[in-house]
């Protein structure tokens, strides 16, 4: 593998604090050197003036349905999906067939995972076996496993006895793992399908109300406080998890959160035309909880952005609302549309986007180099991705590698995308129809 | 509603029509309610239009009440129930939607108990769609046929009363109700306990929780049925404790104006939401609803299909 030097990018590494222009050289898989007037001789040169540099970013909300819905999504397919839209980590939730709830399961994963050489895999490990909500999974010994699993998930469902929850934040600070809630009171959501108020009675749906998010943030956080445990909070959806969340911040409770960029764009006024692709759960809410998430966002009371990645097959996703499955994709779109919807509208700083997308997810996984996060520098790893920022393009879902094509942002125009992943050294994904422009002190790309 | 923009060729919910669409539908709808009174109850307008009644949730009356108006308009018409269809062999909406369309029907009736079904259908065929129910949303004719029940009885609407009684929260006919009637510039109230109520109600619709204080100020009681589901559901304790507070009996019904409209969709649960007595007394329009409901349907059927061939 030639040795690679990226000229003149932007380069934003939370792990730093850094943000400057910059001469990245990569060699023999790590960063070898970064600076100015780097030479380009024996290399080869990526004319970058004008581009964003980032450390790969990391997903830590993923469905990637293998094993059990290979028609769905694959390992390969999912991952391949993940390059292409910058991310060089992404966490997978434990739903599959058969769940991911022992050791030689979640082994087997990551290693196949590592035979493909695209992004690193870090699995969710299932908190109760078989999901079943009844008894602890060997959290333990997914932990002490190749796969070293830290985070645990009964995901797509919440753990509904209370008395269990409990004993499962209590026993992962036995090695300092974190539980993460799917907070969904079923009680109170059974057989909803969009966001109670005036757009559920408009469209004669069944219907999820804030409450039932808010009920289960509320239980979990007081849970995380009385045991000390360290918890986090998947997809919050309104605006009155967000004040929960804040409060329990401010008191200290160790617990952080993410939100989805479909959560943090859309809101219940996008459905359209009863079309399933924008059934989601949590459901999309109000305008006004878009605005709190995306405050929150800002602030740092949200710690990360995760998609929550969830392809469906067309049959399952084209049909009568009421039958059709929840989910959206999410990591081919997620960088683009977040940069073009808070960005470019002056509600976040690149920085911070990139922040939540990086270093915030890494925190609240308790991820640490060597696994994930040494940064831009010198002797790191190379795992980055080169964004570009100005040029204006359209999503194409039916182009993306995820075999799930249900994405509500089909069509958008945007900018900021993703133009090179570089994982451990080696080009992974290389934007097909991009050119380089040679052009010094032009920001403007030029495409073929 | 006659063809001019492609929307306009189908009837998913109320609010596809204007006020002077309604007008027309209404004015329609009387002109072949007259031709119901003939001995040759049949005109010739939709001759070689083929109109399929496509129900994949059980109805009588709806689903013969558009069989009875396709049929005295001539058209042919196609009963396809999922019971005894391929849905029972897992065909999804889609490919049914493409089969119809490749047989070349001109109009497709749908009910379906899944809210926005007939959206997504308008997606996949390129004929008239029209709404026969779908899910807990719409239900437009059976808003239309009430508005010409209630214009038979009370001559104009403007700034009369309609209470809706009942649960509300899962209504269609209610839904849809609500749109016609503000449009019509009726004064519209719901009544039912909260637990039968949405946490929203559309602009323009008051609440309450007390059917006596209601009565006296309505000219049309509109008792909505409440089914069994309710019940198991947890949205009130029992039937007695609902038939107690929210049923319309004589005692309640001798509260109300001389002349009130007492109007049902149908089926009644008599002895629940409606007494027998109240049911069968002169001031229902129950039976008025089921005549004016097929001459509405032709009234829809003739102008979404017949109209835009006049030259024929």
């Amino acid at each position: 593998m030639a040795d690679l030097l990226l000229r003149g990018a932007r380069v934003i590494d939370p792990f730093q604090g850094l943000d400057e222009v910059l001469d990245v050289a990569v060699s023999r898989g790590r960063v070898s050197e970064v600076g100015k007037g780097l030479s380009g001789e024996g290399r080869e040169v990526l004319e970058a003036e004008g581009l964003v540099l980032s450390p790969g970013f990391l997903d830590m909300h993923v469905h990637l349905r293998d094993p059990g819905r290979e028609d769905e999504e694959t390992l390969e397919s999912g991952l391949e999906a993940a390059v292409r839209g910058g991310f060089t980590a992404v966490c997978c939730m434990p739903n599959t067939d058969p769940p991911l709830d022992n050791a030689p399961l979640v082994e087997d994963l990551v290693l196949r995972a590592r035979g493909l050489g695209l992004a690193d895999l870090f699995p969710v490990g299932c908190v109760t076996r078989g999901r079943e909500g009844k008894e602890l999974a060997e959290m333990g010994l997914m932990f002490a496993s190749a796969a070293r699993v830290r985070a645990f998930s009964d995901d797509g469902d919440p753990v509904v006895d209370s008395g269990l929850m409990r004993r499962a934040l209590q026993y992962v600070r036995r090695f300092g793992g974190v539980i993460i809630s799917h907070p969904e009171d079923v009680s109170l959501s059974r057989g909803g399908q969009v966001n109670e108020g005036r757009v559920s009675f408009a469209l004669g749906l069944r219907s999820i109300p804030a409450l039932a998010e808010e009920v289960m943030v509320a239980r979990d956080l007081l849970l995380a406080e009385e045991t000390g445990a360290r918890l986090h909070l998947a997809h919050l959806s309104t605006a009155g998890s967000v004040r929960l969340l804040r409060e329990a911040k401010a008191r200290g409770v160790r617990v952080t959160a993410e939100a989805t960029p479909h959560h943090l764009v859309l809101s219940e006024l996008d459905i359209r035309d009863y079309d399933p692709v924008y059934k989601v759960n949590p459901p999309l809410r109000t305008p006004e909880d878009v605005k709190e998430l995306r405050r929150a966002l800002a602030d740092g009371t949200l710690d990360a952005v995760a998609t929550d990645h969830a392809p469906h097959s067309p049959e399952e996703k084209e049909r009568e609302f009421d039958y059709a499955p929840f989910g959206v994709v999410g990591m081919e779109s997620a960088f683009p549309v977040l940069y073009t919807q808070l960005v470019e509208k002056g509600e976040l700083g690149l920085p911070v986007l990139i922040e939540r997308l990086t270093l915030g997810p890494a925190r609240a996984l308790g991820l640490e180099p060597p696994d994930y996060g040494e940064g831009v520098r010198p002797g790191a790893r190379a795992d980055l991705v080169l964004l570009d920022t100005v040029t204006e393009w359209v999503i194409d879902a039916s182009a993306f590698a995820s075999r799930g094509k249900n994405c509500p942002f089909h069509g958008w125009k945007v900018r900021g995308r993703v133009v090179l992943t570089i994982k451990g050294g080696k080009v992974v994904y290389r934007a097909p129809d991009y050119r380089w422009s040679r052009e010094q002190g032009e920001k403007v790309r030029e495409r073929t | 509603m006659a063809g001019e923009a492609a929307e306009r060729r189908h009837l998913l919910d109320v609010d596809d029509l204007t006020r002077e669409d309604v007008e027309r539908v209404l004015e329609t709808a009387r002109s072949f309610s007259e031709v119901m009174r003939r001995p040759i109850k049949k005109v010739p307008s939709l001759r070689g239009k083929t109109v399929v009644n496509l129900f994949y949730e059980p109805s009588t009356r709806t689903r013969l009440s558009f069989e009875v108006a396709a049929k005295r308009l001539s058209a042919d018409v196609l009963n396809f129930t999922a019971s005894t269809s391929s849905v029972e062999k897992g065909e999804s909406l889609k490919d049914t939607a493409l089969t119809l369309r490749a047989m070349g029907v001109d109009a497709v009736v749908i009910r379906h108990p899944v809210a926005g079904t007939p959206w997504l259908l308008r997606r996949w065929l390129d004929v008239s769609v029209l709404n026969a129910g779908d899910g807990m949303h719409a239900h437009p004719t059976q808003a239309l046929l009430d508005l010409f029940t209630m214009r038979e009885r009370l001559g104009d609407l403007e700034g009369r009363t309609i209470a809706y009684v009942g649960d509300i929260l899962h209504s269609r006919v209610a839904r849809s109700g609500f749109k016609a009637c503000l449009a019509m510039g009726m004064r519209v109230v719901a009544v039912a306990p909260p637990t039968l109520l949405p946490p929203v109600l559309p602009e323009g619709v008051e609440v309450s929780y007390d059917l006596d204080e209601v009565i006296p100020r309505c000219d049309v009681l509109y008792m909505l049925r409440v089914q069994k589901e309710r019940l198991l559901e947890g949205r009130f304790p029992s039937p007695q404790e609902y038939s107690r507070f929210y049923q319309l009996n004589l005692e309640r019904l001798r509260a109300a104006r001389p002349g009130v409209v007492v109007m049902h969709p149908g089926p009644m649960n008599r002895g629940m939401e409606i007494a027998s007595e109240v049911a069968d007394a002169p001031h229902a329009a129950i039976t008025a609803q089921v005549a004016a409901g097929v001459a509405v349907r032709m009234a829809v059927l003739f102008l979404l299909l017949g109209m835009g061939e006049r030259g024929d």
